[in-house]
């Protein structure tokens, strides 16, 4: 068995689907469980018109099942979303959606089969506590009530509150007030992006970022996060945002660039564009050539990034598991601390991390929640 | 071709391999696992069970997997991994088999498909299902394996699939669980039965699974269309009765008792009601095994 990285070639547009064997099947429909990309999945194959053809019935159940799913997670997220948006209003703010929730909202093309469960927003940094208390009055209550060192980590390093979670349905909340830890190498001001924020159309009370800020916020959570479960998923979102907006937005692609110039976000941004068309084959217009390249970091860091995101980007399925990959998501996952924190704040907060992976929360035990 | 017509190398090899692949009702498994005990448990359980060509396709996959670092050699453990993750608490070697089995119910239960699934025990007549949903500890798995040895059809002893498609009920044929004193009441009721090792200290105290007969696994994929909802009740002493269940009553129990009802949306909602709709609706106490058969007995004489 090679292997193979299944999933992402499967969203290359118009690539002529190779044969799969059952076997194949099986890892092909893991690892998009893995990567959440299940009923994006299914939606890729509609859209092509393969799914009479080219699926045959075992996993076509899986899928069109998972589309379902998906589609009831929209509404429940939508259902939030407007929740969320009165506990807001309640306080006089305004609720500005990032992510899954702006995708599902500004009905993008990401939010086709995306599923999410936690609804993020930013808010201005002096109203934070404004928006918490507003939060915490609608029954969003913080979730590690037993972690004071959670608690703490979040409030004096992180850019946005501890998760809130809703004493009744179980929905979490993150509330930003910028899109990078204010500790990081790339520090960008909140209200920069919140001036330039969008109402959505259709839905009053409603805002997302501008289009490029969008783009870009994917782009630094995407490669200045050190895990990548969900990177496939961003990676793709991205592809989708940089289609859409290049067609629908005019100057889209200058404006992009210019903005991560001003942001400070070249880098996450060649990072995306790099890897958006390796898989995807999605290029900037050529006449932005010199640009895209003063993006780049330097040789060194560049070819040595590229090489480890390559390798994180693959789905984490047993399937596909390559050589050197626990290495490189352990390099990756160390780097994005070195981006987030100085060394004095790094040193202790992994150890912190380290121990309590040593001894975690209990998982449910097999005979209570299989409930036989 | 059956897993008996496998020798036990090559049932072996296949566990530590490419997988086993078993077609339990509309539904096939790839097990893996290098435990002796899952090895011998299936063996025994599952001898009548069809097995899938290799170049099937299968809908879950389990890994039943050794413990990690030390644990591998010392203390030794079980791990149930899907799509290479972990999904419930380690246990310890011993209990591999009766993880294999919740492993098996936890993929049914949650993963998506094209089911509602509920957690009931399922027998039938002909192509009449009893739906017999229960919490844990009502006598469910025993009032089933006695069924199953009365003249009733197994479907599921754990797992109710309602297709979607037609609202008819699949079988899933997979061993009947049994635990503590069940274990032994239904050795004594049904002498011919087989019924493998028992696990003890589990969290559900001492475990065991009895294995499907082979004619009824002859009807593994013959559904069957719901006519009685009971909700059983054994209960120390009690008189064995039936009594009538309003249908609102009923269908609140029912989705109290489904898996994927919510995630389902409204094609969950209509099939519920569909079964409740087409179903007598009871509930069922007793306290003896033989009294109890001769009562479902006349249900079913009076259809």
């Amino acid at each position: 068995m090679s292997h193979a990285d299944l999933l992402s070639p499967r969203f290359v547009p118009n690539v002529t689907a190779a044969f799969l064997t059952s076997l194949q099947w099986e890892h092909l429909l893991g690892q998009s469980r893995r990567a959440l990309l299940t009923a994006r999945l299914a939606h890729s194959f509609s859209d092509s018109g393969q799914f009479a053809g080219e699926v045959p019935a075992g996993p076509r159940r899986h899928l069109e099942a998972s589309r379902i799913t998906a589609e009831l997670w929209a509404q429940i997220a939508k259902a939030e979303v407007l929740r969320i948006e009165r506990a807001l209003r309640s306080a006089g703010m305004t609720c500005v959606l990032l992510k899954g929730a702006a995708y599902l909202c500004a009905g993008l093309p990401p939010s086709r089969g995306r599923v999410f469960s936690d609804v993020d927003i930013l808010v201005p940094q002096v109203e934070l506590s404004k928006a918490e208390s507003a939060l915490l009055a609608g029954g969003w209550i913080p979730d590690h009530l037993d972690s004071e060192y959670d608690q703490r980590y979040y409030r004096e390093w992180m850019h946005e509150l501890p998760p809130l979670s809703h004493v009744q349905r179980d929905s979490t909340i993150d509330v930003h007030y910028t899109i990078t830890p204010p500790t990081s190498a790339f520090n960008v001001d909140g209200a920069l992006l919140l001036v330039k924020a969008r109402p959505i159309e259709g839905h009053p009370g409603l805002w997302t970022l501008q289009p490029t800020d969008m783009v870009l916020h994917s782009a630094v959570h995407l490669f200045a996060e050190g895990e990548f479960h969900h990177g496939l998923r961003d990676l793709l979102d991205m592809d989708d945002l940089l289609k859409h907006f290049a067609v629908h937005e005019p100057d889209f692609w200058p404006e992009l660039i210019a903005r991560a110039n001003e942001l400070g976000l070249k880098v996450p941004l060649h990072h995306a564009l790099f890897h958006v068309e390796r898989l995807f084959g999605t290029r900037p217009p050529a006449e932005l050539a010199a640009e895209v390249r003063a993006l780049r970091p330097p040789w060194l860091l560049r070819v040595l990034m590229a090489r480890l995101l390559t390798i994180a980007l693959r789905p984490m399925h047993p399937s596909c598991h390559v050589p050197g990959e626990g290495l490189a998501r352990w390099l990756l996952y160390v780097r994005s601390h070195w981006l987030r924190m100085p060394l004095h704040l790094l040193v202790p907060h992994l150890v912190r991390k380290a121990w309590m992976a040593q001894f975690p929360k209990k998982k449910p035990a097999a005979a209570a929640a299989a409930q036989v | 071709m059956r897993i008996a017509d496998l020798p036990a190398p090559a049932l072996a090899q296949r566990l530590r391999g490419p997988g086993l692949l078993i077609g339990a009702g509309p539904f096939v498994y790839r097990l893996r696992s290098p435990h002796a005990l899952v090895a011998e448990g299936l063996a025994l359980l599952y001898a009548d069970m069809p097995l899938v060509a290799d170049d099937g396709f299968a809908d879950f996959c389990v890994d039943i997997a050794p413990g990690q670092g030390l644990r591998r050699w010392f203390r030794r453990q079980s791990h149930f991994r899907y799509d290479g993750l972990s999904v419930f608490e380690p246990l310890p070697e011993a209990h591999a088999y009766a993880l294999l089995e919740w492993a098996m119910n936890w993929c049914i239960s949650s993963q998506p498909h094209d089911y509602l699934v509920i957690h009931s025990a399922v027998v039938a007549r002909g192509d009449r299902a009893v739906i017999l949903p229960a919490p844990p500890g009502s006598g469910k798995s025993t009032l089933c394996a006695a069924l199953i040895h009365s003249g009733w059809r197994l479907l599921s002893d754990e797992l109710a699939l309602v297709s979607l498609a037609d609202g008819q009920l699949w079988p899933l044929c997979r061993p009947v669980g049994l635990k503590n004193a069940s274990i032994r009441i239904i050795q004594d009721f049904a002498p011919a039965a087989v019924i493998n090792r028992v696990t003890h200290d589990t969290n559900k105290g001492d475990v065991s699974h009895m294995k499907v007969p082979a004619e009824h696994l002859a009807q593994m994929l013959v559904p069957a269309r719901p006519k009685w909802l009971i909700f059983p009740r054994w209960q120390r002493d009690a008189a064995t009765n039936f009594s009538a269940r309003s249908r609102a009553s009923a269908l609140v129990d029912l989705a109290r008792h489904s898996f994927n009802f919510g995630t389902l949306g409204e094609a969950g909602f209509d099939a519920l009601c569909d079964v409740v709709t087409a179903c007598e609706c009871m509930d069922f106490s007793y306290s003896r095994l033989d009294e109890a058969m001769a009562a479902f007995d006349r249900l079913d004489a009076a259809a």
